[in-house]
Parts: structure tokens; sequence; C-alpha cells
């Protein structure tokens, strides 16, 4: 499902990232842990596919991206990955149900309206549809940002601190959500959960999750 | 929800924003469609009225006034030519039609022109009620003139002497209306058509002496009546070739003749309409001003809607839409707004020459109307659409390279 062997980043004017290798074969669950500087936003984007792969393999849910073009990738993350951002990024001037829209209008896809219902479901928001993001609370807009990410069925859950700024119930109550999220009880397939945290609560709620530890920069243990 | 739609949402968000756009591009749009529509009109008119007339023979002046007075009834004539002129006409060979007309009094402003009814025949029209004058002293009303005077077959008037409206009636001759054309959208509409002898009728009997005519009338002086015994005159003659090769010899031989001028309707109204056209062109770099005006507050206000939904377009990005697709969505926020403008522009610009028309009717002078169309509207579309997508081309651009990773990871 993920695997990833001599990848190397270098971001213009500082010094080239270097991964560790590492495979998850099946669908248990990542753990992206590392200090700050480490490259663990570099690395989500790059598992993302929002930047192209400059040296190494990288296999994303059996797709190897280092082959990809820019557009292809911007299909493939749309039609394969879910994607819960730190910052949520609802868009403030539509309403919870355009804004889960947005996703197939994204892909230029005819929107799905039943599995946008059946999502609003699932996750409680049924009652929120008609409302703008600004008027949700917290673990409700982490919640619509959720349900975005799973419109699609997507084969690979990339969450980036999702329990940054969450308080005990609401960390619970996402995690929880996040681990039925993929293993989904509607037989689909199960998705493969990557989160990037350095949140305890995190670690305590997926105890079978593997984790990947990236090490500190060369020059900064130097 | 399509991509057209998000853009019509995102495009509203700051509804004073894109009221003012919209606004701009409708004012711009209107004022082209405006002058588009007049300026076609009033080259379709004057067209209309030269309908296949050559030549026109009046006495000596400007063949200018000759054209206006005697083609389009707008200005006063020369002065008048005997009638012996017309037989003279009439027997060269390279003369097909001579027709007569004989100006000099009007009906509230309404010229009275006395001619032969071959001359409706030129202009195609048709009666809408009654029939063409038999005798001397009937007369057939115009459209436009039966509309206003209310006057019916049957009615009397009298004509009033000179084309002012106040000039001194002669009510001791007046005229029997014996018909009413239909609307022919010529110069036809707003004229008193009745024959070549009531003109002489009404004035060889004219008890006044010439000097008494008032001051306000100088126009009036070469339709001077003092030599009512002499041989009888006309005002002008128009002149359809029998074939082109008379455009080379007629009007020189015309011209030679004592008194006589010849002008050629074709060649003077172009003349005319380039000396309204430096006033169309002003007008229209103003119009184009405008547009341009629209186009660059809809530029920046892409700008800041770029600015400010960044974060939006980089969460489309994450959802699988590529760079292209996020341009096309800010290309297509300018052209809805564009589109509508130009919709809205349309509608004004069509309703403002309707408006216009409407004075002019009051002014007897051109038949304007709001329900024509012009292919040039086609094209001010299209040019408003491109002008719209110019503007848009580097928020488009910038929205397409929007750094997606560093916008993710900053909050929105």
């Amino acid at each position: 499902m993920l695997a990833f062997e001599g990848l190397v980043y270098g971001h213009p004017g500082a010094a080239a990232l270097r991964f560790p290798d590492f495979q998850a074969p099946g669908p248990q669950p990542v753990l992206l842990r590392g200090p700050s500087g480490s490259g663990k936003s570099t690395l989500l984007a790059l598992m993302a596919g929002l930047l192209t792969v400059q040296q190494g393999r990288l296999a994303v849910a059996g797709t190897p991206l280092e082959g990809l073009g820019a557009r292809a990738r911007d299909a493939w993350r749309g039609a394969t990955l879910g994607v819960l951002p730190q910052r949520l990024h609802l868009s403030p001037t539509l309403s919870v149900r355009d804004n889960l829209a947005l996703a197939y209008v994204s892909a230029g896809l005819a929107v799905d309206h039943s599995r946008i219902d059946e999502l609003l479901v699932q996750l409680g928001l049924a009652e929120l549809a008609r409302r703008r993001p600004g008027t949700l609370s917290g673990g409700q807009a982490q919640r619509v940002a959720l349900a975005r990410a799973l419109l699609r069925r997507p084969r690979v859950l990339l969450a980036d601190e999702p329990t940054a700024n969450l308080d005990d119930a609401n960390a619970a109550r996402v995690m929880a959500l996040l681990a039925q999220a993929a293993a989904p009880a509607d037989n689909g397939a199960p998705a493969l959960l990557v989160v990037a945290t350095h949140d305890a609560r995190v670690t305590a709620a997926l105890p079978q999750a593997r984790e990947l530890a990236l090490p500190v920069p060369l020059e900064a243990a130097a | 929800m399509r991509l057209a739609a998000l853009a019509w949402t995102w495009a509203w968000a700051r509804p004073g924003v894109a009221a003012l756009n919209l606004a701009l591009m409708a004012l711009g749009v209107a004022a082209m469609t405006l002058l588009i529509l007049l300026s076609e009109q009033v080259q379709h008119a004057v067209q209309r009225d030269l309908a296949g007339i050559d030549l026109v023979v009046g006495a000596k002046g400007s063949p200018l006034q000759l054209i206006l007075s005697g083609v389009f009834h707008l200005d006063v004539p020369t002065g008048n030519i005997p009638l012996a002129t017309l037989d003279a006409l009439r027997r060269q060979p390279l003369v097909a039609q001579a027709l007569p007309l004989s100006l000099g009094d009007s009906l509230r402003g309404f010229r009275i022109v006395g001619t032969e009814p071959a001359y409706l025949a030129m202009y195609g029209a048709t009666l809408a009620r009654g029939a063409v004058w038999a005798a001397p002293m009937q007369a057939v009303l115009g459209a436009s003139v039966a509309r206003e005077t209310r006057l019916t077959p049957g009615a009397r008037f009298a004509g009033s002497h000179g084309l002012a409206e106040e000039g001194a009636a002669h009510a001791d001759k007046p005229y029997q209306v014996v018909g009413v054309l239909a609307p022919c959208a010529c110069v036809l509409d707003r004229l008193v058509l009745t024959d070549l002898a009531s003109v002489w009728a009404v004035h060889e009997h004219h008890e006044e002496p010439p000097k008494s005519d008032p001051p306000h009338e100088g126009h009036d002086g070469h339709e001077d009546h003092t030599a009512e015994a002499a041989a009888r005159e006309v005002t002008l003659v128009l002149l359809r070739y029998r074939s082109p090769l008379a455009a080379v010899g007629l009007p020189r031989w015309v011209n030679a003749q004592a008194g006589l001028q010849a002008a050629a309707p074709a060649l003077e109204s172009a003349r005319l309409l380039r000396l309204v056209g430096v006033g169309t062109d002003v007008l229209r770099v103003m119009a184009v001003l405008l547009l341009v005006v629209a186009a660059v507050s809809v530029f920046i206000a892409l700008v800041h809607a770029v600015r400010e939904r960044e974060h939006d377009l980089a969460t489309m990005r994450l959802l699988g839409a590529s760079a292209a697709r996020v341009a096309v969505l800010v290309a297509l926020e300018a052209l809805l707004l564009a589109a509508g403008g130009a919709g809205l522009g349309l509608m004004l610009g069509h309703g403002l020459t309707q408006g216009l028309g409407g004075l002019l009717a009051q002014d007897r002078s051109l038949a304007v109307s709001g329900a024509w169309w012009s292919m040039d509207e086609v094209w001010l579309l299209a040019g408003t659409l491109l002008l719209a997508l110019l503007a848009a081309a580097l928020p488009a651009w910038r929205a397409a390279r929007l750094d997606v990773m560093r916008l993710l990871q900053t909050s929105g």
C-alpha cells in the first residue's frame, strides 16, 4: 500500500531531505512521527502527489508516483486519496453540502448527492448541511473535512495532526471515526490510514499502528 | 453544482464588487449598442430614402442642401426652377424617370409636397386607407403625419406658408385628405403629398403681396411668388438614370444650364455620413474606454479574489483539480460577469435607442427603433467576452501556479 526507497527531496536553497526506506504492505495504520524540520510535511506532500519525486521510488496504493506527470497525479490524488489537512480548509463561502460537493466539482465529476447524504448521516452532520463552516464548532468542522476526504472511497487516508486543536473527548471521537473510516462497514476495501502526529492520544488510539519515525536532519544534529 | 455554478457563487461572494463590475460592463456595452444601433439605422434610413434616386436637379446652391431638402426633407430648398426644365430633362435619352417636387407649404411642421403619384411608387409605399389624389387640393398623408394630426380621409386642412410651423395659413385654399399611407419607415412617413397643381393653385391666387411675408421666413425668399403670372415653377426634379453612363455626362449638362444645379445623392450622403462619422468615432472611443475600465475593474477584482480564495483553490487542487481546472474556474468567473454585463448592456442599449427614437419622432426627424438588431452586436458580445478573458489571464495564471503545499499548511 505504501512503499518508498532511496527517497530524497531537496527544496530550493535548502539541504536535501533523505527519507529512510519504508514498506507498509497491508492496511495496518501508519503513524508518521518526527521533529520539526525532519521533512514530515514534505513526505506527506510527496505521498499526496503534490510534489514531484526527484530521486528514489515512491509507491502509494500500488501506483508508482515517480513516473506520473503533474496532471495525472492530480487526477490520481482525487480518485485514490483522502486528505484531512491540519487546517481543514473548508471554504467559508460555501455551505457544508457544497463544501462536500466541491470534491466532485474539483475532479470534474457529476455530484453524487446520495453519497453526500450518506456521509452526512454517517458522521452526524445531516442537520448542518446548509450551515456555513464559520458557524460550526471545531469538532463539527473536523467531521465535515473528514466527510469530504471520504466521499470518493479513498484507498489511502492521509491525516495531518488530526487532533492538534481538539479536547480529549473530540480527539477520541475523531480517532474512532478515522479508525472506522479506514475499515468501512459498507463492504468497501479497507483504506490505509497514515497519520502524521506527535500527539500521544493518537498513539494510544491506534495501538496496532506501525511507526515511521523520521530522523532529525543531519545538519541540525551536527 | 458544476464549475460554472461554483464560479457564479464565488463571483457573488462580494456582492458589491460583483455588482460594480456588472454595472461597468453593462454601461460600456450599452453605450456601444446605442452607437451601433443609431449609426446603422441612420445609414439604413439614408439608403432607404435614396431609393434609387440618381440625381437631384434644383436651383443653384449647395449640393448638400439640395439633397437634404429634396431627398431627406430636412433642409430648406435652394429655390425654384422653371417647369420647362422638367420637360427638358424628360427629353434627355439617358433619363429613365424624372419626378418634380414642389415645396413651400407645411401642415403643423410636416411638409406639403406637390408631386406625381410615381413618387409613392418609388418608395413602394402602399395606402392604409383611402386613395391617391386624383385632382388638385386632394392630399395623401404619411403615416406619422396622420398619427399626429389625427386627420382621416374626408377631413379638410389648411396648409401654412413656409416650412416652419408658424407660417401664415392659406385658410382660403383648404386641402382635402383622400388617403393615408401605411408606415414605410422612409421619408414619406412625415410628408403630406398632393398634386403638383395644388401648390400652384394655392399660390397663384395668393392675395398677399410677397413683401408682407414675415422676415423669419427669410429662407423662403427663393420661393418668391411675385411672378405668379410668369411660367410655372417646381422646386426640384428627382432623376433616375437609364444607364450608369448618364452619371458621366448628365450632371455636367445640368450644371451648364442657367440657374440649374445637379447633386448626386449617393455622393452627398456619403459625404454627410463621413461628417457624422467623426462624431460617432469619438463616441465609440469613449465607449471602448468604458469597456476597458470595466475590464480593468474585473482584473483587479479577480486578483483580489484569487488572493482571498487561494486556500479554497488549494483545497480544490487537493481534491483532485488540475492546475488548468483552477485556472478555468477563475476565467469562468470573469466570463460570467462579462456575459451578465453584456446581457444587461444590450437590454439597456436597446431601451435607450427606443427612448431616443421617441424623442427624434417628436422632432419629426429620423425614425429610430429599439427593436433593431445588428450583426455588430454579436461582435460586441464576442469582444466583451474576449476582454473578460484578457482580464482573467493573469489571475488565472496565478491561480494555476499556487503553492498548494504551503497553502495547506497555513490557515485560511
